[in-house]
């Protein structure tokens, strides 16, 4: 089990600065939520993490060993932190079979595979995702977003990551076919001890996958704590007015002094 | 940043990101017209040195190519001693930019006569033929594009709407030299109305700019006609038929308007092909423009005169891109802030 | 393929066919009859003997096209591979290299593209001497710059796709992300390009050889033959006509075939027959009454497909009513129908379907349309597009009321000004002159409100209007259309797949399956929902109490999830 580190750091775009000198640890084992609203440098976070936004400043530790520069280690290191994407028809590429992208997480692995290791583990990686393994040879096109979804899952966890970051993966998809994708999540990290990041501007989505939450505006970590603290008795007045902004089921909407 | 979580997330399009130059202009559209105006500098820098380089380029001899191979040696020397190619490359260069500043186009081998003189008494027709054309196709680009695109949209005409596509696909896909060659065998020689070649008087245009313009004419209209489409299926249009506008309004008011920047584009790729369509109708029509000028001093390898007329088209074609340009600036805002 | 037993697929084929015959049987064929010279029947017009009339030497001018296929068509594939191979290379290099590099390659082939190919094919043409090998050289290097630009485009599009970002980050190297992702993915996009620029190329050659810049006697391409006969045109215009035709055939044969390959297929819209007489109904109190609702909409194979089977809906003055559903609920497109705005693509049968006293189900009169201008406001869910781009928004708050109702523009724009106020967005009156762009998603929103207040609204329909929105900001729109319906009491109809925030929201709410209505309760009795598919929805959908030590239940069948189309 590992645990991912980040220390100071910084994001630009330009003049525009995404994120702001921002720290925050995930717990080796844990699943730790971050939630905030469009333009609040959640996403960016994620894709730092991964390198697939360089920090301006800070360092992102997994395991102690700095995954940011351009060393030999970082890059080994940043191969143990896997991502699943929003969208999944654009994580997928359209003229590959499932099984074939699915396989390719084997390289992070850096092991090498004959063709009849890499059926096998193709297989296996399909029935923990619950997706019939016979259909390996299908195209993306012949599956379902929520299905599509649990695929990219499968290929994250070909490379045997230490660190699974979930970028707004349910976002995409219908209600009723997220709680599928949520649940293989829950399951997995029980099985497989994983660490997670896991980013969604859904707060009772967090709430649910989450043991930790951090709560994010404008580039900056507002908030953050154990799961039940943060999101029961907030101290933060953001943090405060995104749980009022929040549907209840059966409850009329507090639509009082709705700031400008 | 006090961000309120309403406002316009800046998340790092080009248009913020290392975009001095709009910081130091001070407003995107003016940084949009700098940026045009040097490429367009930079374009005539590498359209000076083409046009120069091109004789430099000439596998062999160009001054024995221009001359044939039975000219004696000294008329040779002679020729290339007027034409400065004895003169080390660099040199030339110099006398070549120098010469151009002082509109000084050099000498054309053939006619004896300053390129200049050439250029200045046949641009205007070539010019004239350009212009003249293109407004002939704009002007009947919009109106059949929008009618098909309605017609298409309403479902109700498949025959008709097909049938046009159709014709509209084949004359798109004749070439002009062959139009014109059709044109004048069927119109001129065939029924005697009009003028088969020659220049001067109005009558004597009429096939010409008939022959440059129904291709690019066929061309807009297609553009029009998938723009028109396309904002018609537009959620701001079923916005607008939900405040049950009357159909002209809806048309003219709502949707033209989002047709422009792209029909201007595609309108700027059409002048810019009529422009090189001179060449080839003006010959046809034996048209004493620099079009028809620049295929006989190729054949007849009168290097100053095609370095000149080529150097002529290259900027009418550079201030041709540059006039679509600014004007989409000033029509469209957005496209100057979205452009990196 | 499907696509080959369209009109444009047969076609394609039966000209690439004839294409093929020219090419390689037309000099076997036609060789003796090409140059067999016959001095007496020089020069002669079209006939039956010489479809396209004779040249100067008595030479049949058909069999000469038909021979001269084969080097027209063999110039123009070499300068098609030309153009394609340099323009790939050029291509993907500019796409591969560092920033700045590629900024300026990229500029070089702008720039390189804002040139005519003629005349860039005339410089060429200049260095390489008038010959056809030096014309295929002109012609295939002045069309790189449109491949480079094509394949630059879309293997930088491609470079951003997240699948690319996937490979990278599962270890491989910029090599194999290249060749087993960037290169399969653009390989179609470019051939189907390659189909369209043969052609050109085929015109260009011509053109060249026409102005004698490219094939030289004795040799002869089509270009050639339209040359010399265009000499002759006053004798025998077919002489220059015949090789014409033969040459369009050719050009459009194969941009037809780029059509043909691309996978792109028109959405053709098929009008549907207007509905038959329409028998009248008595005129209820209700604002929106609608009984057996049918919509069908045309598929592409020309299928009638039926998407809303027989709804009723009914809403009173001044009620707020919901309509929950996932996609393919049918939802929208009963508010829609509702609202009067299916396209011509839908067929829709009611026993009732009325606004007030408008039948909606007939054509629409003046009068009606005034009335529905005025009385009827929308709020679509894209807040980006549902605002025209290129108008001011004072301009789209006012006109409704301007046309209909005749309001001055003095007037109006008061009562727009009001209209923001109301919905609180600030500085009303710099905004008024604004552009949509400048807005941001939520305050487009509620502007979109705002337009619904100028008449004297008596239902607005608000289509998933928060969908795209930050929940902060969906309780600000959400506000805005609570305020509007105690300013002005109008009736709410609701589309939304949240039914957290129908419940919230509606006095009552119509819950939608696969083009049905499955159930019908008030907002307060949502806990005594009947409905499996109600109780479903409203248990699977995680909220603040959700149990965090339990998985999530699950609607129906997981793996027998709907496929899309």
């Amino acid at each position: 089990m590992s645990h991912l580190e980040f220390t100071g750091v910084s994001v630009r775009y330009g003049h525009f600065t995404a994120v702001h000198d921002t720290s925050l640890v995930v717990r080796e084992g844990t699943t730790h939520g971050l939630v905030g609203e469009s333009g609040s440098g959640k996403s960016t976070m994620a894709r730092v993490a991964v390198g697939l936004e360089k920090a301006h400043t800070g360092t992102i530790r997994l395991d102690g060993v700095d995954i940011t520069d351009r060393s030999r280690a970082a890059k080994l290191g940043r191969r143990r932190v896997q991502m699943i994407f929003q969208d999944p028809m654009a994580a997928l590429d359209p003229r590959m079979p499932i099984g074939a992208s699915i396989a390719e997480g084997l390289l992070a692995t850096g092991r090498r595979h004959n063709r009849i290791d890499r059926e096998q583990r193709v297989r296996e990686l399909l029935d923990l995702v619950h997706i019939d393994p016979a259909r390996a040879s299908e195209n993306p096109s012949r599956f379902s977003g929520g299905q599509r979804q649990r695929i990219t899952i499968a290929r994250a966890l070909a490379a045997e990551p230490a660190v699974l970051v979930a970028d707004e993966i349910t976002s995409a998809l219908d209600v009723s076919v997220q709680g599928v994708v949520l649940n293989l999540l829950r399951e997995l990290q029980a099985e497989l001890h994983l660490t997670m990041f896991f980013i969604s501007h859904n707060l009772a989505v967090v709430r649910y996958v989450s043991d930790e939450v951090s709560v994010m505006r404008g580039g900056r970590i507002v908030e953050h704590g154990p799961t039940d603290t943060v999101l029961t008795d907030p101290t933060d007045p953001y943090t405060r007015e995104l749980l009022r902004s929040i549907p209840v089921m059966g409850q009329p909407l507090d639509l009082s002094d709705a700031n400008l | 940043m006090t961000a309120s979580p309403d406002l316009i997330v800046p998340s790092g399009t080009p248009a913020d990101r290392g975009n001095r130059l709009r910081t130091v202009a001070g407003s995107p559209r003016l940084a949009f017209v700098l940026r045009r105006l040097g490429r367009a500098a930079v374009s005539l820098v590498i359209v000076l040195v083409a046009s120069f380089f091109m004789v430099q380029l000439v596998p062999g001899d160009p001054v024995r190519a221009a001359l044939g191979p039975t000219a004696p040696a000294a008329t040779v020397a002679a020729l290339r001693a007027d034409l400065g190619l004895d003169q080390p490359v660099l040199t030339q260069f110099t006398n070549y930019l120098t010469g151009l500043l002082q509109l000084d186009f050099g000498t054309s081998v053939t006619s004896q006569r300053p390129v200049a003189t050439t250029l200045a008494e046949r641009l205007p027709t070539t010019l004239f033929l350009s212009v003249a054309s293109f407004v002939v196709a704009v002007v009947g680009a919009f109106p059949l594009g929008v009618a098909t695109a309605v017609s298409a949209r309403g479902g109700r005409r498949r025959v008709l709407d097909l049938g046009v596509s159709g014709f509209l696909g084949v004359i798109i896909a004749v070439p002009n030299f062959l139009l014109a060659v059709l044109l004048i065998s069927s119109l001129s020689i065939g029924a005697g109305l009009l003028p088969p070649a020659g220049w001067g008087r109005p009558d004597q245009a009429v096939l010409p700019i008939l022959a440059l313009a129904v291709g690019p004419l066929a061309y807009l209209a297609r553009i029009v006609h998938v723009e028109m489409l396309r904002v018609l299926d537009a959620p701001y249009l079923t916005t607008a038929r939900s405040k049950r506008l009357p159909p002209r309004l809806i048309y003219v008011r709502h949707a033209l308007p989002n047709i422009v920047t792209a029909t201007l584009t595609a309108g700027g790729v059409v002048l810019v092909g009529l422009i090189g369509g001179t060449v080839l109708v003006e010959t046809v029509f034996t048209i004493p423009g620099i079009g028809s000028t620049i295929v006989s001093s190729i054949t007849a390898k009168d290097y100053p005169l095609i370095q000149g007329i080529v150097l002529v088209y290259a900027v009418l074609v550079l201030g041709a891109n540059l006039v679509i340009d600014l004007a989409l600036a000033v029509i469209d805002p957005r496209s100057a802030i979205g452009e990196a | 393929m499907r696509t080959l037993r369209t009109p444009q697929g047969i076609f394609v084929l039966v000209g690439l066919v004839l294409i093929a015959a020219m090419t390689v049987l037309g000099p076997l064929v036609f060789t003796d009859a090409a140059t067999a010279r016959n001095i007496g029947d020089r020069q002669l017009g079209a006939s039956f003997a010489h479809p396209f009339g004779t040249d100067d030497l008595g030479r049949d001018l058909f069999a000469r096209t038909m021979v001269a296929a084969r080097l027209s068509l063999l110039l123009t594939l070499g300068a098609t591979a030309i153009s394609v191979v340099g323009g790939v290379v050029l291509g993907v290099v500019t796409a591969v290299l560092p920033r700045p590099a590629r900024r300026a390659l990229s500029a070089l082939i702008d720039i390189l593209l804002s040139f005519p190919w003629l005349l860039l094919a005339l410089f060429f043409s200049v260095i390489w001497g008038a010959t056809s090998s030096g014309a295929v050289l002109a012609v295939g290097f002045a069309g790189i710059p449109v491949f480079a630009r094509i394949v630059s485009t879309l293997a930088a599009s491609i470079a951003n796709a997240d699948y690319v970002h996937v490979s990278r980050m599962l270890g491989g190297s910029r090599l194999r992300t290249a060749v087993r992702h960037v290169l399969p993915n653009i390989a179609p996009p470019v051939l189907v390009n390659t189909a369209v620029h043969a052609s050109v190329t085929l015109l260009s050659f011509a053109a060249l050889s026409f102005l004698g810049l490219g094939v030289q006697p004795p040799e002869y391409d089509w270009g050639r033959l339209l040359n010399e006969g265009s000499e002759r045109i006053y004798v025998s215009p077919m002489a220059a006509i015949g090789p014409g035709i033969v040459i369009v055939f050719t050009g459009v044969v194969f941009s037809l075939l780029g059509e043909v390959l691309s996978e792109k297929r028109t959405r053709a819209v098929r009008a549907l027959k207007g509905s038959e007489r329409v028998a009248e109904v008595v005129p209820s109190e209700n604002v929106v009454d609608v009984k057996n609702l049918r919509v069908a909409f045309r598929g592409e194979d020309g299928e009638l497909v039926e998407r809303v089977h027989g709804v009723d809906l009914s809403i009173a003055p001044g009620e707020v009513v919901g309509i929950v559903g996932e996609s393919g609920s049918g939802k929208s497109v009963t508010a829609m129908a509702v609202a009067g705005l299916l396209g011509p693509e839908a067929s829709l049968t009611a026993e009732r379907l009325s606004f007030g006293e408008i039948d909606m189900r007939r054509p629409l009169d003046t009068a009606a349309r005034r009335t529905l201008g005025l009385e009827q406001a929308m709020v679509f869910q894209d807040p980006l597009s549902s605002l025209n781009p290129a108008l001011k928004v004072g301009r789209q708050l006012t006109e409704a009321t301007e046309i209909h109702a005749g309001t001055k523009r003095g007037e109006a724009t008061r009562r727009a000004l009001a209209a923001l106020a109301l919905v609180r967005i600030p500085k009303p009156a710099e905004r008024l002159e604004q552009l949509p762009h400048e807005f941001s998603g939520g305050m487009r929103q509620r502007a979109m409100i705002a337009m619904g207040l100028m008449g004297s609204p008596r239902l607005v329909i608000a289509d998933e209007p928060t969908t795209a929105l930050d929940v902060t900001v969906q309780r600000q729109v959400m506000r805005a259309l609570r305020d509007a319906q105690r300013e002005t009491g109008a009736a709410i109809l609701l589309i939304s797949h949240d039914i957290a925030l129908v419940s919230g929201f509606c006095d009552r709410i119509v819950v939608m399956k696969d083009g049905v209505v499955v159930e019908r309760l008030a907002a307060d009795d949502l806990d005594r929902a009947q409905h499996p598919y109600t109780r479903g929805l409203i248990s699977c959908v995680p909220d603040m109490t959700t149990d965090r030590d339990r998985p999530l239940p699950v609607l129906g069948m997981v793996d027998e999830e709907e496929v899309p189309a």
